[in-house]
């Protein structure tokens, strides 16, 4: 009984600890997080910037700032994202679809695996402005790529990248694309690697082609992680920022044709118009909740998933006993 | 049978393979090679060789009078780290809070971080920036290091480890032997969560040495900028006077030790990418 009783004060005073434990994280979430953006949201409805040195509002003014945003150039910006994100994101998710299958293939009996690995991943850890700037002096009209390609032959003037809309957004999607199909291939392989190697063994021995195992296996079974990829990597294409600031020295040249929502985010921030920047924020901060919450319900299924899946590893089971 | 087809894929493999690493690693290798070179060698055509101004240009670099390059890699040395530390323990912290006990409000903590987990901090970049101008720490290396207390990221990895590797048993035996709960934390949570540690202390440290957008609006005198900074200032500086070997020099010093450090550590970064699953 007593034992019972101390053992029971014992359980309180723990929770204690976790609420303890817990605290800084929530104390700097809050400061640093939760009420800025309360605060983005609450200035979003006011008018509020500076010009020159006299600082104009707060004054509430509705949806005053939403309306002014889209009729300002924001929906060409968001096109612009969204082509920027498309022109990288179609060939990291083949490319890195592709090398997961060949890597993962017993049958292929590829050497260096480790070595590719290191190297494809390489470029996610480097400093995206750096890497920008060096793409703008590689690029650049007098620069070594046109020194090289007219030396070769293929041109006869330089072409100018940073010039033409598609040779910027080119050089965009291809930095974006290096940055990140090695960490989307290691991701994918390791999503392959988690499948029972019965089923490639069922399906080797049934005759399937290398492709067919790919479409009816692999890619079924993958799915969650594709999921995954797809959402962080809409919510990555969202805060594209570094990489086109910098290659195009915060222009968004030629013609704002490469000016992100962040970029347009910065400006606003940059010239100290508050309102605005609070609505541009608001706006990017629902589509990334929606986001959000797609990410966790595929990290976190419901039971009635859960129970699926259960069903299907028992099928898979049964698949392999049987 | 089935041999010949297979022969042909793997071919084909391998020259895919080849291709992307050449991609991966012909910008940098150009890099390396113009940072070792003067500007008129520079100007005057691509080589596959290095030249002899490697020490020249660093030193430019370093002396520059309107970069400060040499403060520059010490705020950037020092946000990271902080950061990286901060991250990396009080995220295994609070993992541990939430792992190792049961209190009424564990499981909507868990939810709410788990629905912030993949939020960008840019949503939130104008309020942030108001409020530390309040808390005048506004133009200081504070607003970019605090903030790393709260990392979703870092403490999902922790928490997916601490399920994984740290049985509640031995916090149990702990407790018995007397140790009160902080002690526990740190002598004997601490080093088995080493390698988890270690993995996510990487990636935080070269998420903040990256990191631009939220510093180039925080740090506005020249003294307190980091390296990402620097860069920016570069680009918008007028580009054809520039020395095209500091241009280089100064790239090289941005990212080389990063580098450096990854291919020492590849081996554990790159199983860590795979574990975690998470990175912004």
């Amino acid at each position: 009984m007593n034992k019972r009783k101390k053992a029971a004060e014992k359980e309180i005073s723990y929770a204690k600890w976790g609420y303890i434990f817990i605290a800084p994280f929530f104390i700097a979430f809050l400061v640093f997080q939760l009420i800025p953006l309360v605060q983005t949201v609450y200035y979003s409805f006011f008018e509020y910037y500076r010009s020159g040195l006299t600082v104009i509002g707060p004054n509430p003014v509705g949806f005053d700032n939403y309306k002014a945003l889209f009729e300002s150039d924001f929906l060409k910006y968001t096109g612009n994202t969204i082509i920027l994100w498309i022109a990288g994101f179609i060939p990291q998710i083949i490319i890195s679809l592709l090398l997961a299958a060949w890597f993962t293939d017993v049958r292929l009996r590829i050497k260096g695996k480790q070595f590719f690995k290191v190297v494809i991943y390489m470029p996610n850890l480097i400093m995206a402005s750096a890497f920008a700037m060096l793409f703008f002096a590689l690029f650049s009209d007098n620069g070594p790529v046109n020194a090289a390609l007219i030396s070769a032959g293929i041109l006869k003037t330089p072409f100018r990248f940073l010039s033409s809309v598609s040779g910027t957004r080119g050089l965009v999607a291809l930095m974006n694309f290096l940055m990140w199909f090695g960490n989307t291939t290691i991701l994918l392989m390791a999503a392959v690697m988690g499948i029972n190697p019965a089923l490639f063994e069922a399906a080797e021995l049934d005759g399937c082609s290398p492709r067919q195992t790919f479409f009816r296996i692999t890619l079924p079974m993958i799915r969650p992680i594709l999921v995954y990829v797809l959402i962080t990597s809409m919510i990555g294409g969202l805060q594209m920022f570094d990489v086109p600031q910098i290659l195009t020295n915060g222009k968004g040249s030629p013609d704002r044709t490469a000016t992100t929502l962040i970029m347009f985010l910065n400006n606003h921030l940059y010239s100290k118009n508050y309102g605005m920047a609070g609505a541009i924020s608001v706006i990017l901060f629902i589509i990334c909740a929606i986001l959000c919450l797609l990410v966790y319900f595929n990290l976190n299924p419901t039971e009635s998933d859960r129970k699926t899946g259960k069903k299907g590893r028992a099928a898979r089971k049964e698949a392999v006993n049987g | 049978m089935d041999k010949k087809p297979s022969n042909i894929r793997t071919i084909i493999a391998y020259i895919v393979l080849i291709l992307l690493t050449f991609l991966c690693l012909f910008f940098f290798y150009i890099l390396i090679i113009n940072c070792t070179r003067s500007h008129q060698q520079i100007q005057s055509g691509f080589s596959f060789l290095p030249g002899k101004s490697f020490a020249q240009n660093f030193n430019n670099v370093i002396h520059d009078a309107k970069l400060p390059v040499l403060s520059g890699i010490k705020n950037s040395l020092i946000v990271s780290s902080c950061s990286a530390i901060l991250a990396t323990y009080f995220s295994a912290l609070t993992a541990y809070g939430l792992y190792a006990y049961n209190f009424k409000l564990k499981k909507p903590a868990f939810i709410f971080i788990m629905l912030i987990l993949v939020m960008p901090t840019q949503v939130s970049a104008m309020g942030f920036i108001n409020i530390i101008t309040k808390m005048g720490m506004i133009n200081t290396l504070y607003p970019l290091i605090l903030p790393s207390i709260a990392a979703p990221a870092v403490f999902y990895f922790m928490y997916s480890y601490m399920q994984s590797s740290l049985p509640l048993e031995l916090i149990e035996a702990a407790r018995i032997d007397g140790c009160n709960e902080f002690k526990t934390f740190n002598r004997i949570v601490i080093p088995i969560m080493k390698p988890a540690l270690a993995v996510q202390a990487i990636f935080a440290f070269v998420q903040s040495w990256n990191n631009f957008f939220i510093p180039a609006l925080v740090l506005q005198e020249n003294s307190k900028r980091t390296l990402p900074i620097l860069i920016a200032m570069l680009r918008s500086a007028d580009f054809l006077k520039f020395d095209m070997g500091k241009v280089y020099m100064l790239i090289t010093v941005a990212i080389v030790p990063i580098i450096i450090v990854y291919i020492a550590l590849s081996r554990y970064i790159v199983a860590g990418v795979a574990l975690g699953g998470v990175k912004e």
